[in-house]
């Protein structure tokens, strides 16, 4: 089954629909709660990073019986290093995003932690895609 | 999932109290009118209009009384006692929730209300609050020890609807919830071992029964949450006897007041939000009303909350003084309590007896059986069966108008396409779609007239005119 969500990046209230709505549509599936509670954490990190980081972007989910596909794509200011974003504690967030709580720099090792395959794939002034998988 | 209708729910007489699949909100079908107003405000989507009644799916129903609250025709009730039920009982000990305590305008001596509540006919009255106090000492203990530290943030145990809310919605955060039975069931335990003891009696003498502010503790004491059996034999609602206690409240002036109350502000407090997790020094989250909590729950399990210890969450507004069996209002009523806890705290202020419960093992409060997810959001125990009702669900609410407008029984069209896939509601309840449907017809039907046999005389005559 395949969903495509829109994710406004102005509205930062919004953020955390379709984290939210995903979460709706597995508990519907009967998804086991350890697996849920992955799926929750990875794809809300994800989708806050392209609201905070990048202006917002599109959410495409494609649910299998055994397993579930994420797609979070931005045109956003993209990524230089990965390799350093993906440290834990590391964040370029503005001192306002911080003071919304955002920004600990917990969020990339969280996708991972939370994943069992993660895919980065960002150019700097191109924009960013992140891929999830998690077993079902 | 069937749909089932609720009338009032007869208890078997004298039989055992543990009943499965029990519901407390029940409808007095002559007085609902079919309308949307308990629809549209479950805030589990457990109701539905049927042939122009409301009915309440029971897997679905957490026993919140938002619909209670909500009725304008007062059709919903909660199936709890009367009055009338102690008379079954030698012995008849009151439990009044601290809730009783904030209804009464400027009577600030809660023993004036404790003696009025004793004269209704009960030998005996003891403070839940004093449970409660109970209770704060054995979660204190449990949050602060750093072995429990990963099953932090704690949950509490305190409000059912908020651990049913979890058991349906939010089945991955059921760990959280701290494994300890509430302030009333730890006061039927204790008062009745008490007064077997202080008055010589036999257990099955003792008739222990909760005044209730709430639905869903009355749910709980026929299904309890974590336990095998509740020690509460019956649950009288605050409303039942709010005109008789304010009758004999007012003819009580407080040197005549019997001094019944003996448990501290700590534990009265516990009525209002932020009680509970007022009492512990730690880093807490304070939520009420069942959507700010909803929201809340949502965050805990995005991963949002982990710096925090402990989650004081009650589904009613203000706290258990906002209980849909309560009478007065929840923000009048929290002031009535704060007054009376300023009184409290006070030297010269409220007298107090002492009672000797005995010692408490607190080995005795912790849960001893384990919550698990009820399964009800589930559309097919088979995967694939599910993945394929969820396709079609969402092909539905692409279809449908979106204007959740209740007239086809369900509280969103959202909801309707789940109750079509289900196969509990046809296409045609939707008036859109019925609508489209006589419109197509009545198109089909004007072609099909303009369909004559060709040797139809009126149709030459007409084209030769
Ligand atoms: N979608 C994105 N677009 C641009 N930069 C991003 C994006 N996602 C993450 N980053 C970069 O990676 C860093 C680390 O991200 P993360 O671990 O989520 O921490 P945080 O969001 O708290 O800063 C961010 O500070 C940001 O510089
Ligand atoms: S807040 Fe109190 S009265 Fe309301 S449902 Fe929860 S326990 Fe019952
Ligand atoms: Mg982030």
């Amino acid at each position: 089954m395949k969903l495509h969500y829109e994710v406004d990046g102005e509205e930062f209230a919004a953020a955390g629909q379709a984290s939210g709505n995903i979460k709706k549509m597995l508990k519907q599936l009967g998804i086991a709660s350890d697996v849920i509670r992955k799926i929750s954490i990875a794809v809300y990190e994800a989708e806050i990073n392209m609201v905070i980081h990048a202006d917002g972007g599109t959410v495409d989910v494609d649910i299998q019986t055994d397993k579930i596909y994420i797609a979070l794509k931005d045109t956003g200011p993209g990524i230089p290093n990965i390799d350093l974003a993906m440290r834990e504690g590391y964040s370029t967030a503005s001192d306002e995003v911080r003071d919304l709580g955002f920004g600990a720099g917990m969020g990339l090792p969280n996708i991972q932690k939370n994943s069992d395959f993660l895919k980065i794939t960002s150019a700097v002034g191109v924009g960013t895609t992140v891929e999830i998988e998690v077993n079902l | 999932m069937r749909l089932r209708p609720h009338g009032l729910y007869i208890k078997p007489q004298g039989g055992a109290r543990v009943i499965h699949n029990y519901n407390s909100v029940g409808l007095v079908t002559e007085k609902c009118v079919g309308c949307t107003d308990c629809i549209k405000r479950c805030p589990t989507e457990a109701i539905r209009v049927q042939d122009g009644k409301a009915v309440v799916i029971r897997e679905f129903c957490i026993d919140c009384g938002m619909c209670i609250k909500v009725c304008s025709n007062k059709a919903k009730k909660a199936d709890t006692d009367g009055l009338a039920a102690i008379e079954n009982y030698r012995y008849k000990i009151a439990l009044p929730a601290p809730a009783l305590y904030g209804q009464y305008k400027n009577v600030l001596d809660v023993n004036i209300i404790l003696t009025a509540l004793k004269e209704l006919g009960f030998d005996e009255v003891f403070e839940v609050s004093h449970g409660a106090e109970v209770v704060t000492k054995a979660v204190g203990e449990i949050v602060m020890n750093s072995a429990n530290a990963a099953a932090r943030p704690f949950i509490s145990s305190a409000c059912p609807v908020i651990s049913r809310l979890i058991m349906m919605k939010f089945p991955d955060l059921i760990g959280n919830i701290l494994p300890v039975i509430p302030p009333v069931e730890v006061m039927a335990r204790l008062s009745r071992r008490h007064v077997c003891e202080r008055e010589g009696l036999k257990p099955e003498d003792v008739g222990v029964f909760f005044i209730s502010p709430c639905a869903a503790k009355n749910t709980g004491t026929h299904r309890p949450l974590g336990y095998e059996k509740s020690e509460i034999d019956g649950v009288i609602a605050i409303s039942d006897v709010y005109v008789k206690l304010r009758n004999k409240i007012r003819k009580i002036t407080p040197d005549k007041a019997e001094i019944l109350a003996h448990s501290s502000f700590r534990g009265v407090r516990w009525a209002l939000s932020g009680g509970e997790s007022g009492n512990i020094d730690i880093n807490s989250i304070a939520v009420d009303g069942i959507d700010n909590v909803i929201e809340v729950l949502e965050e805990l399990e995005n991963g949002q909350l982990d710096d925090v210890d402990f989650i004081e969450a009650l589904a009613c507004t203000g706290g258990c003084i906002g209980g849909a069996l309560t009478v007065s209002n929840p923000f009048v009523a929290r002031n009535n309590i704060e007054r009376l806890g300023l009184l409290m705290r006070c030297d010269a202020g409220i007298k107090a007896r002492r009672v000797d419960f005995g010692p408490v093992d607190f080995a005795e409060l912790a849960f001893t059986r384990r919550l698990t997810p009820t399964r009800a959001l589930k559309l097919d125990a088979d995967m694939s069966k599910a993945l394929e009702k969820l396709e079609r669900m969402e092909e539905f609410i692409k279809e449908l108008p979106g204007i959740d407008c209740g007239a086809c029984g369900s509280p969103k069209c959202e909801t309707f396409a789940r109750d079509l896939v289900m196969g509990q509601a046809n296409m045609e309840d939707c008036i859109f779609m019925l609508r489209r449907k006589v419109k197509m017809m009545a198109e089909s039907m004007v072609e099909l007239a303009s369909k004559l046999p060709q040797t139809s005389f009126i149709q030459h005559r007409e084209l030769r005119d």
